[in-house]
């Protein structure tokens, strides 16, 4: 719904900064949460099961975000350094790592302190997920709850909603959902409540209309919004607040800013030369430095598959039915980790898609050592794309986590001349 | 006549090439790079205008390129060099379709179009390896002279093999087949052929299409040049100019520049 305010001042940059509240306050709940060693799930962004939690009001700890937000503070290397003094080679996931590190500093963490977990949901979206489990098992002794999401890795081997397949998958996923409901129940001696999950359900429904609409604004010219940088914040208000009151409407205002944005011509630069799309993981060791060296050169990202991938689904707008509600959740969970594993997996097709609907001048593949489902097949999907499409891309390898091996004069030096390219391109064109 | 210029700022020397309006070389210098970046640019500026037999406020552009392109402070704007090394092999050897560059830290496998607008490109990361800095390593451990690699090479019989692929470990290694009573003439030619397949694997990924321009410094290593030939299956293109390649593009992008100021404003817009 377009605002009635026209001068925009309250409007623009209002996701940002509410963004940015939002975060401290939820991590301020789990500083405040270890004080008083209240209940606390770890979960990950592909297959949190959010909704199911929250109706026993249990606090939600994803450690991709808690490691994520120690490089983001410039410390990633105080905690990876612990992990790796305890015995961590430095070829395992860097976000496993800043967790094992936030763990042996007994939760220290720059945005507050982490509770422990009482116990642990996981999906098989990840293999290592599953072996991040393990850890706090043998840690702490805390349960884990692994969630079989079955499915295909296979091009185009996915079934969907009508396939008898499908169906038969989601009992299977439902089934193990009320497995999960039992534990919760054992654990926080609550009774289930089926209108608690409802109520959880329709605000996650009201932030994936949100979220999905999100993402198309960003077909406007120029971009409202810089799908790395920005969207990097959009992306952990959508898991950390899944299921909430706040996240419904932090979504709801968000798309109002950016369509104000978007009606008039407001764009995340000032001059927008080059429109692109990210492919991966940002760099978080220097997150600002890495999105200046696009933005210098105008370049404007206005899609990311990371948007996709690590958004638990919300960005196929996918609606639960509220009448049917553990039924409708299980096909959810199927339907979001489906995307994401073929948004991980066999992004080309989405992405030359992409070109024309975001009037995209060129993709930049980031791969990073730390993660090999993110990053294994890359180069191959690169090579995929260009045989598909004339399209300029750029091929920078670096990493999420770990700064020693992020140096930024090679790296501008690779940005700079894709740069150079994209400006002969277009003055050929012109 | 006006001139232009170009300045290589790089890891280890820094190269300067002046050319006239057609594009053709007036002058070049090469020298040390050394601790003091602004200075080595502007010396090898210097001595390059010196070589071209012109004064200096003849040159109406200047292009900085290489690493320390932003040290080149008096240039009028700085382009990559793997920019450069493409337009310079391409106005060398107008057939030239892929670029391999060596310089002293780093290696790059540049894919061009018949126009030298660069279509794809792939560098070293994280180390050295597979860079000049190899053979340094190399000739350090053995104690010849880095101009003597090559030949000595070429004398070879038997190549050692060289796994390793750090610059450092590749001297630990290069001693122990020393000391293990192998013959230097074949460890050196394990060494050109280890880097060698480290740039082959970049020329791979960007893929070969022929004619092939080898350039930057280590060029002027004759067993280098023999290796990639036989890797490559084909003769690389190595001119004289080879060790200037970057500079030169950096020149002729200048050149652009000043034709262009004296074109509509439209025209100029995106061009790098």
């Amino acid at each position: 719904m377009m605002t009635d305010k026209t001068d925009g001042k309250e409007i623009i940059g209002r996701g940002a900064a509410e963004g940015a509240r939002l975060f401290r306050e939820w991590f301020a709940e789990l500083t405040t949460a270890a004080e008083r060693g209240e209940h606390t799930a770890y979960v990950f962004v592909m297959g949190s099961i959010a909704e199911i939690l929250c109706s026993f009001d249990i606090h939600l700890v994803f450690p991709e975000i808690t490691s994520l937000q120690t490089a983001v503070r410039r410390v990633a290397h105080e905690y990876l350094n612990a992990a790796e003094d305890y015995g961590y080679s430095p070829d395992i996931c860097g976000y496993v790592k800043a967790e094992v590190g936030v763990q042996l500093k007994n939760g220290e963490h720059p945005m507050g302190k982490i509770p422990r977990p009482t116990f642990g949901v996981l999906t098989n979206a990840c293999n290592t997920y599953l072996k991040w489990g393990e850890i706090w098992e043998r840690m702490y002794q805390a349960r884990t709850f692994a969630l079989d999401v079955p499915g295909s890795r296979s091009l185009g081997g996915q079934t969907w909603q009508g396939d008898p397949d499908f169906e038969n998958d989601r009992k299977y996923v439902e089934f193990q959902l009320r497995e999960l409901i039992t534990l919760c129940e054992e654990i926080t001696g609550k009774k289930f409540d089926v209108d608690r999950l409802r109520e959880t359900m329709r605000y996650t429904n009201a932030m994936s209309v949100a979220y999905k609409r999100l993402l198309a604004v960003n077909m406007a010219r120029p971009a409202v919004f810089n799908a790395m940088s920005e969207g990097t914040i959009y992306l952990g208000v959508a898991n950390a607040l899944r299921g909430t009151a706040a996240g419904a409407k932090y979504f709801e205002d968000l798309v109002e800013e950016m369509e104000y944005k978007a009606a008039n011509k407001i764009g995340t630069l000032t001059q927008e030369k080059y429109r692109l799309i990210f492919v991966g993981v940002p760099c978080y060791p220097i997150f600002r430095r890495f999105t200046e060296l696009f933005s210098e050169w105008g370049g404007a990202f206005t899609g990311s598959t990371y948007l996709e991938f690590a958004s638990g689904g919300l960005n196929t707008g996918f609606q639960y039915d509220l009448n049917r509600p553990l039924e409708s959740l299980a096909e959810g969970v199927l339907v979001s980790v489906r995307h994401a594993m073929d948004a991980m997996f066999f992004q080309n097709q989405w992405l030359v898609d992409s070109l024309d609907a975001f009037h995209v001048d060129g993709i930049v593949y980031h791969p990073i050592k730390s993660c090999r489902t993110v990053s294994t097949g890359l180069a191959d999907n690169r090579r995929a794309v260009m045989a598909a499409r004339d399209i300029a891309t750029l091929f920078i390898e670096s990493d999420m986590m770990d700064k020693r091996v992020v140096t930024e004069a090679p790296m501008k030096n690779r940005i700079d001349a894709f740069f150079e390219g994209l400006a002969t391109r277009k003055l050929k064109a012109a | 006549m006006s001139y232009a210029a170009g300045v290589d700022v790089g890891s280890t020397q820094t190269k300067a090439v002046v050319v006239d309006e057609d594009g053709r070389i007036a002058g070049r210098s090469l020298i040390d790079t050394g601790a003091n970046v602004v200075t080595a640019a502007e010396k090898a500026f210097l001595l390059a205008v010196q070589d071209a037999h012109i004064g200096e406020e003849t040159v109406g552009y200047v292009v900085g390129t290489g690493y320390g392109r932003y040290k080149v402070t008096f240039g009028d704007t700085q382009i990559t060099e793997i920019s450069c090394h493409a337009r310079g092999a391409v106005h060398m050897f107008p057939q030239t379709r892929t670029v391999l560059d060596m310089g002293g830290q780093d290696t790059k496998a540049i894919r061009v179009a018949p126009s030298g607008e660069v279509i794809d490109f792939c560098m070293n990361d994280k180390c050295a390896a597979g860079t000049g800095r190899f053979l340094q390593a190399a000739a350090v451990a053995l104690e010849i002279p880095l101009a003597d690699l090559g030949p000595i090479a070429l004398r070879a019989e038997k190549a050692v093999p060289i796994s390793t692929t750090c610059t450092v470990f590749a001297e630990s290694e290069v001693l122990s087949w020393l000391g293990k009573g192998k013959k230097i003439e074949d460890i050196l030619l394990g060494v050109h052929r280890s880097m060698g397949t480290r740039s082959m694997a970049l020329l791979r990924r960007v893929g070969v299409e022929a004619q092939v321009a080898f350039t930057g410094g280590v060029t002027k290593n004759l067993g280098m040049v023999h290796v990639m030939n036989e890797m490559l299956g084909m003769q690389v293109n190595v001119g004289e100019e080879a060790h200037f390649m970057g500079a030169l593009g950096a020149a002729l992008f200048a050149r652009d520049r000043i034709k262009s100021s004296r074109e509509p404003i439209a025209l100029k817009e995106g061009a790098i």
